[in-house]
């Protein structure tokens, strides 16, 4: 059924590949991926490709992104954390237009499955926790130990703070995949109410008015919670970095 | 080391590249030097600026979905700990129980460090550090 606000996020194979009974295929949301990979590229690439004095709207986008990113990362991290930018750059450039390719209709939106924001999150976290132990040593697992805490409190101050710190990349991606699913389906469900008004005649008709300048409303919400979305990821990437560059203070 | 200063200049490297060969002379250096020092100047306020507006001007749809995932988070990440300490050690029912709190008390403590009440990672309190967005 056409009307289903679910059915947008089902998983289709465009190419089968199966290797070893592992199921490798290349689905709709590899296809988007690879996309809004694509697409980020090709927007700084063509952005910076000519270079101008005067930078032509394209170029003055893609230094507003670059900019944005780095000041971000810069406030949070210090300038030790400048050698994180290209993965924090990629990150939210990634998130971003995927985040921005949900929005053409029909298209299929990668940040709403947890799995893929899941995935970005751990790649974060484990970038964290290997810079932080190669970087510190054994000092790292001071972030666990906040100072001026009495010794008989120690093991379970312990081990909130080191729930509190595996829960972080459950509540970044849940966060991200959260706004985008729980956006497509009111967006869908508020769409889906002008066609079935609308089959009431002509008082649905005048009826349906409503549910459509609410689906255009929401449109305009969507467009902010994807950009909120890409910069609360970029944000909180950039503060668990600062983590792992200064875990002491 | 060396990647460090790289970000920080952007956009120099194409100015002054234009500069030589356009032959602007001191003029334009001299305009050059000018904007920088204002924007210098005017960068760090409207930073701050910017960063004085934002909790007022986020929505707070934003907010609340973002402080319950901070606590629900913390919760499954206890309740899962306590399950697979359970499920590896035999002791029932104990592990989920005990977890279940400390998750409970770790999701407290997010929600109040993403909330800005209790100070970040490092505690010495006077550290201002701006991390709490």
């Amino acid at each position: 059924m056409s009307n289903d606000p679910i059915h947008q996020f089902q998983i289709s194979k465009l190419i089968p590949i199966e290797i070893g009974g592992v199921d490798l295929s290349f689905t709709n949301s590899s296809a988007f991926m690879a996309a809004a990979a694509i697409a980020a590229g090709a927007f700084l690439f063509f952005g910076s490709a000519n270079r101008a004095l005067v930078p032509t709207r394209l170029q003055s986008m893609a230094e507003m992104s670059y900019e944005f990113v780095a000041n971000m990362l810069r406030d949070a991290a210090g300038s030790h954390g400048m050698r994180f930018f290209p993965f924090v750059f990629s990150l939210f450039m990634f998130v971003l237009f995927g985040n921005l390719f949900g929005l053409f209709p029909y298209f299929f939106t990668i940040t709403s499955h947890i799995i893929v924001t899941f995935a970005l999150a751990m790649l974060v976290i484990g970038t964290v926790v290997i810079y932080g132990f190669a970087k510190h040593g054994l000092r790292f697992l001071k972030l666990f130990v906040p100072s001026g805490v009495p010794g008989l409190l120690v093991p379970l101050v312990v081990l909130i703070e080191v729930i509190s710190f595996l829960s972080r990349p459950v509540s970044l991606s849940v966060r991200l995949f959260a706004n985008m699913l729980a956006g497509h389906i009111t967006l869908k469900v508020f769409a889906g109410f002008v066609t079935s008004l609308a089959a009431f005649g002509a008082v649905g008709v005048a009826g349906a008015v409503l549910p459509l300048a609410m689906t255009v409303a929401l449109t305009a919400l969507e467009f902010l919670v994807a950009f909120l979305q890409a910069y609360v990821f970029a944000v909180l990437t950039c503060m668990y970095l600062n983590d792992a560059l200064h875990p002491s203070h | 080391m060396a990647k460090d200063s790289r970000p920080d200049e952007t956009g120099k490297p194409g100015s002054e590249r234009m500069i030589g060969t356009g032959g602007g002379d001191e003029d334009l250096e001299r305009r050059r030097l000018r904007l920088e020092a204002t924007l210098a100047e005017r960068r760090p306020a409207s930073r701050d600026g910017k960063d004085a507006q934002n909790p007022s001007s986020k929505n707070s749809f934003g907010n609340a979905i973002k402080l319950s995932s901070e606590f629900v988070a913390a919760i499954v990440v206890g309740v899962g700990i306590g399950w697979v300490l359970d499920y590896w050690a035999g002791t029932k029912p104990w592990g989920l129980i005990v977890f279940l709190f400390l998750g409970f008390a770790a999701g407290v403590l997010n929600v109040m460090r993403s909330a800005g009440m209790v100070a970040e990672h490092g505690s010495q309190p006077p550290f201002g550090k701006d991390g709490s967005s």
